[in-house]
């Protein structure tokens, strides 16, 4: 799904009754080298249903709009994935780095991070 | 005689490796009731006669017989290392015995166990815990994380040894190792204090260490300094 109706789709997944997902599982990114890959998990506790939503985001400026404002709890895994894949979310209150240190390079998420030649005390 | 060409008796057991070579415990190391080991042969003085029983001994044999017979860690546990680190202060192998008591302030702490990952978003607190800590006061690096990164090593969150920030007395391998490692880790420490107290006298030498983490030394330090360069910008 393109990212730019990422917004008015979740949107109407959490409000229509007969969808009603009221609850995000999960907020994961992937990293396909070619494009990032969000990808959602949500549920419904009135109807006991699931569902998996995958945006696909470009290499070169990743940036996916921010559902906090739909899901509460999809701050801290926002956050995860700036830290640790630099995904920008626009529209996220609270854009501070969660997992890492202040002054982290890079984004040890991604495939291209040197793993095997990191050397730092 | 043989006893004239040796030291003066200021010692117990006049050999005393230094505290980076290997040793094994020594029983000989506890004051014996009468200086009876080997090799020392007091002379016999005057007191002896007159309040026969009376034990002589220094004064930093006597401090450091306190202070490793009252160890109090400080209560804190970083990973699953902390789990072997509370079932050892628990019932089946109980520290309570020799005087380890958890302590949950660093300011009353004598021996910090670092049990667990070092990750570099903790380099710092434990660094600050550390300084808070009152002389005298050791380390001990639990586990394999803390003793050179272990598993993760060469990753990009964790710290490759603890000893990094701070100076470490005693290495416990292990992964992580099991109570009684620790309980062993302990004695040796306890060695190490009596060791100490007999080669330096009153002093307690922290070991070297690589301390090339966290730029500036001490965390309290650059903490004062941030705050005088604020206060400097401000003027």
């Amino acid at each position: 799904m393109p990212s730019e109706r990422l917004l008015d789709a979740c949107a109407t997944l959490r409000a229509d009754p007969s969808l009603s997902f009221d609850y995000l599982r999960c907020l994961s990114v992937v990293d396909y080298e070619d494009r990032f890959q969000v990808v959602y998990h949500l549920w419904s506790r009135e109807h006991r249903h699931k569902l998996v939503l995958k945006v696909d985001t470009t290499v070169e400026s990743p940036s996916v709009p921010s559902v906090t404002g739909v899901w509460r709890g999809a701050d801290w895994f926002e956050r995860e994935g700036h830290d640790l894949f630099g995904v920008e979310f626009p529209g996220h209150p609270d854009p501070r780095v969660l997992i890492l240190y202040e002054d982290f390079e890079g984004f040890p998420g991604r495939k291209s991070f040197p793993f095997h030649d990191y050397q730092e005390w | 005689m043989a006893v004239e060409k040796e030291k003066p008796s200021w010692g117990i057991s006049p050999v005393v490796p230094g505290w980076y070579q290997a040793w094994e415990r020594d029983s000989t190391l506890d004051l014996p009731p009468g200086s009876t080991a080997e090799g020392n042969v007091a002379p016999p003085a005057p007191y002896r006669s007159a309040a026969p029983g009376v034990i002589t001994a220094r004064m930093e044999d006597l401090l450091a017989l306190a202070r490793k017979n009252s160890l109090w860690p400080l209560t804190f546990g970083l990973a699953c290392c902390a789990i072997e680190m509370m079932s050892t202060y628990m019932a089946n192998h109980d520290l309570d015995r020799m005087g380890i008591v958890t302590w949950p302030s660093p300011r009353q702490s004598d021996v910090m166990i670092v049990a667990g990952t070092v990750v570099k978003k903790m380099a710092e607190p434990i660094r600050l815990l550390y300084e808070q800590m009152p002389e005298p006061k050791w380390v001990i690096a639990m586990g394999s994380c803390a003793t050179n990164g272990g598993p993760y090593y060469r990753s990009y969150s964790v710290v490759m040894g603890v000893d990094h920030i701070v100076p470490v007395d005693v290495y416990i391998p292990g992964c992580p190792p099991r109570p009684e490692a620790l309980m062993d880790g302990l004695l040796r420490l306890q060695d190490k204090i009596q060791h100490d107290a007999r080669q330096y006298g009153g002093n307690n030498p922290h070991p070297p260490f690589r301390g090339d983490a966290l730029p500036g030394g001490s965390v309290l330090e650059r903490g004062s300094g941030a705050s005088e360069t604020g206060e400097a910008a401000g003027a």
